[in-house]
């Protein structure tokens, strides 16, 4: 289904582009539904698309043989799915799948490529809103490495 | 009122077993009670010949009965755990300042807890589920470790159902797990709010408030509108001994909940 502008306008990655921004980026998003359960896409497989959640829950996952599959971490509204398909070889890291209905902004990474390399202010908005993503994906993961809500090894100067 | 330098005798009531290392005390007074508690504050729990630590109050406000969540990390917090119905303990309080400091009414009062601290925030979110109407919104953000490790998991549906937003995440779950899993602040992102409007209360591991403090004021909060619950070694409760300073303050008088633009510049300061 074809995208109008308003609608993506609405969306927090889109949050800063001029109206004829996003015109061009509407032109080449499609709105989809997803029923739970649906993959979008497994580790190791050809990344071409990118995805802006509006509703819903989407699972990143890893296969591991013999054992149920590991949750790496979800996502939801307002959040963008998908950042392998920026770099060679633009394969997936993780699995994909949604946990319950999701309806999103499906985007292709070939579109998106032509449109940033023939507009390249528009390159540079949607650069910036790849590597904020990629930003926050990772300060997100060092503070789980962190693993802050683990009881202390000890509390200095007390026997609490 | 009683004399807050001493202990006054409560017995314990009930035991609920929130986590593998985390239980929610209930007590009523074996004599006068203590005064009235405001959300936020915290007393002194006196496990008798073991010692005594501070424990926010976890419980609705406004009634005899006092209720704590307490996590075993150490002699005494181990022994409140194992504690058992009709066994007396001491308490001394309440001290400190309040989540009601915030004075969040007419706006969108947003909770993060990260971990345990979901158990200060508690009677902040039971107090505002109270008076329907009274805040725009009622939103709770809360992270913990592990499913396994979520405290007060039971009552996650009774908030939604009395007009809270509740989104909860972990740090890790396997693929059985149907809720999120992430840090606490990539929930401030989803949650639409309207920063003009909106307060905050943190309370989780040091490092987790700062983090989401931060988070919120990237999304456009004012540091005046964000409230952390801070905590330092805890032992007169009435401001004498000085062992819970914080650069000018004494956290067991002008804290736990201390305005993020006050705290800010002490957190970051390695020798406090």
């Amino acid at each position: 289904m074809s995208v109008v502008r308003s609608e993506l306008a609405s969306h927090r990655f889109a949050v800063g582009l001029t109206q004829s921004q996003l015109d061009r980026l509407a032109a080449i998003a499609s709105s989809i539904e997803l029923a739970a359960g649906t993959r979008l896409f497994d580790e190791g497989g050809q990344a071409t698309s990118l995805w802006l959640i509006r509703t819903g829950q989407i699972a990143l996952d890893l296969h591991v043989p013999g054992r149920d599959r590991l949750l790496v971490e979800t996502l939801g509204p307002g959040d963008e799915l998908g950042l392998s398909w920026l770099l060679p070889p633009a394969r997936w890291q993780f699995g994909a799948v949604a946990q319950v209905r999701v309806s999103a902004f499906e985007l292709s990474s070939a579109a998106v490529t032509t449109l940033c390399e023939s507009d390249h202010e528009l390159g540079y908005q949607l650069s910036r809103r790849f590597l904020s993503t990629a930003i926050g994906r990772l300060q997100a993961a060092r503070i789980r490495i962190l693993d802050l809500y683990a009881a202390p090894s000890h509390t200095a100067g007390s026997s609490a | 009122m009683n004399d807050c330098r001493y202990p006054v005798r409560y017995r314990i009531s009930s035991r609920v077993e929130e986590t593998h290392d985390t239980v929610t005390l209930t007590l009523e007074p074996a004599e006068d009670a203590i005064a009235a508690f405001r959300p936020g504050q915290f007393t002194m729990l006196y496990s008798f010949g073991v010692g005594e630590i501070p424990i926010s109050v976890s419980g609705p406000p406004g009634q005899p009965l006092l209720t704590h969540t307490i996590r075993s990390v150490g002699a005494v917090s181990a022994a409140l755990c194992a504690a058992q119905p009709g066994q007396v303990i001491g308490v001394r309080g309440p001290f400190g300042t309040s989540w009601d400091d915030a004075d969040a009414a007419g706006r969108e009062l947003l909770l993060v807890a990260g971990g345990i601290g979901l158990a200060p925030l508690r009677p902040a979110l039971l107090s505002a589920l109270a008076e329907p109407g009274r805040y725009r919104r009622i939103i709770l953000l809360a992270g913990a470790r592990s499913p396994a490790e979520l405290v007060f998991a039971a009552e996650y549906d009774r908030w939604r159902e009395s007009g809270a937003e509740v989104e909860i995440t972990v740090d890790k779950a396997d693929a059985r797990w149907p809720g999120q899993v992430g840090v606490v602040t990539q929930l401030i992102g989803r949650a639409h709010l309207d920063p003009a409007r909106t307060t905050a209360l943190i309370c989780g591991p040091e490092v987790m408030m700062r983090i989401t403090a931060r988070a919120l004021t990237a999304a456009g909060l004012s540091g005046t509108s964000i409230w952390i619950s801070l905590e330092r070694n805890m032992q007169c409760g009435i401001a004498e001994c000085g062992h819970c300073q914080l650069g000018p303050l004494l956290l067991c008088r002008d804290g736990p909940v201390v305005n993020f633009q006050v705290a800010e510049p002490l957190l970051m300061v390695r020798e406090l």
